[in-house]
């Protein structure tokens, strides 16, 4: 059982990482303000869904998984939030890309 | 983390500390001090300093960026022209100069520091029990070195007062910022509708924990300052009047409940700032949760700056 959820914390945080690093050579590559968005919203959620979800096993208590998820809501409303009101400026603005 | 962690963390530093000197643009330097402490915050984790990390993060990160970004959007307009009239050739070599030889100095002075480093940290521990609290940072902070965390309060208020002088005569008294118009039903709206709640009771977990774990009123405090500034930004409640009795009174309350109960003190432990025994508990109590409003009021007013519109008759 310990080494099946250790397998598992190895697995979904690898991926996670894996999808911190695809977004960020989509920040960096992509042409215009909004498919970066896309790039660092999208990846970055799920990244650090994933290093969570990987992480949950490993914590000494309920309290601590219940925090570790809560930061995880909280990254994803507020980078959703974020996301939507650079997008809204950048389209008013006519930024350069 | 391993050492070779350790020492990429380093360059990665050293490397945006560079970038950051080097950038030509105001904001772009700014984004790069950004990123700069929250690095900083990862190597305070890695000292196991959790208390001065989460203070990086939020004020040093958070706060001086966020005050940076506003000071950046209002030097944008003059900043090409600024950057046209360029200082001499000799005063930027002095300039050069100055800054290499501060920069030898401090690392002088580090180096030069004895090993192992005088430390005070055994009779922190040795007494940390009659304090009443279990987080060592909060104890030196609250009792052992009261009156540097009782200068800081009085500090932040002068550098307020600082920033209210710079109002032009009109407004004194009045509200600052810019009065917001954002659409009621926007993200925006929305999420100063949805955070706050969550955010205000995080805020006062977190100086509630740091009695006994890292945590504390500054951090708090800026987490509750956050909320404030986004409800105003989202145009849900205006800023308040400067001159308002109340705000004022607020402002002080920290500070004064501190020098009330190191007055306190004297008589009934024989110091000021000395805590009666039995009771040091309750009485730091008292000091943080006026400090928490205080400084929450404090570091919100510095943001939003100088009074600029004056109150309606």
């Amino acid at each position: 059982m310990r080494v099946a959820l250790d397998v598992w914390t190895i697995i979904a945080v690898t991926s996670g990482a894996f999808f911190f690093l695809a977004g960020t050579t989509g920040l960096l590559r992509f042409p215009d303000t909004l498919t970066r968005l896309h790039a660092l919203t999208k990846a970055d959620n799920l990244g650090l869904g994933l290093v969570v979800l990987g992480l949950l096993p490993q914590v000494g208590g309920v309290l601590t998984g219940l925090k570790l998820i809560c930061i995880w809501l909280l990254v994803l409303l507020s980078s959703a939030t974020v996301s939507q009101l650079i997008a809204r400026s950048s389209r008013q603005g006519g930024s350069p890309p | 983390m391993s050492e070779a962690a350790n020492l990429g963390l380093t360059a990665l530093i050293l490397g945006l500390g560079i970038w950051t000197i080097a950038a030509r643009e105001a904001f772009v330097a700014i984004v790069g001090f950004i990123a700069y402490g929250l690095l900083l915050t990862l190597v305070w984790v890695q000292l196991r300093g959790i208390d001065v990390a989460l203070t990086e993060a939020a004020i040093g990160g958070g706060l001086t960026g966020a005050l940076l970004t506003g000071a950046a959007s209002r030097l944008r307009r003059i900043e090409a022209e600024l950057r046209a009239q360029r200082p001499a050739l000799a005063t930027r070599v002095l300039a050069a100069c100055v800054s290499a030889a501060a920069a030898a100095a401090l690392a002088i002075c580090v180096l030069a520091l004895p090993e192992p480093p005088p430390t005070l940290a055994p009779e922190v521990a040795a007494n940390i029990a009659a304090t009443g609290v279990g987080n060592p940072i909060t104890a030196v902070l609250m009792a052992f070195r009261g009156t540097d965390t009782l200068l800081e309060a009085i500090v932040l208020l002068l550098a307020l007062i600082g920033v209210w002088s710079l109002a032009p005569d009109g407004a004194w008294g009045g509200r600052p910022g810019p009065l917001e118009h954002v659409d009621p039903n926007g993200i925006l709206a929305y999420a100063a509708r949805l955070l706050p709640p969550i955010g205000v009771v995080v805020g006062f977990y977190i100086l509630w924990v740091g009695a006994d774990h890292p945590g504390g009123k500054f951090q708090g405090a800026t987490i509750l300052a956050t909320m404030w500034l986004l409800v105003l930004m989202a145009g849900l409640a205006d800023t308040p009047r400067v001159g308002s009795k109340w705000l004022r009174a607020g402002l002080v309350l920290g500070a004064l409940a501190f020098i009330a109960i190191g007055f306190i003190g004297v008589p009934l432990a024989g110091a000021f700032l000395g805590y009666p025994d039995g009771i040091e508990k309750p009485f730091i109590l008292v000091i943080e949760f006026a400090l928490l409003l205080s400084l929450t009021l404090t570091l919100a007013l510095l943001l939003l700056g100088a009074p600029a519109r004056a109150e309606r008759p």
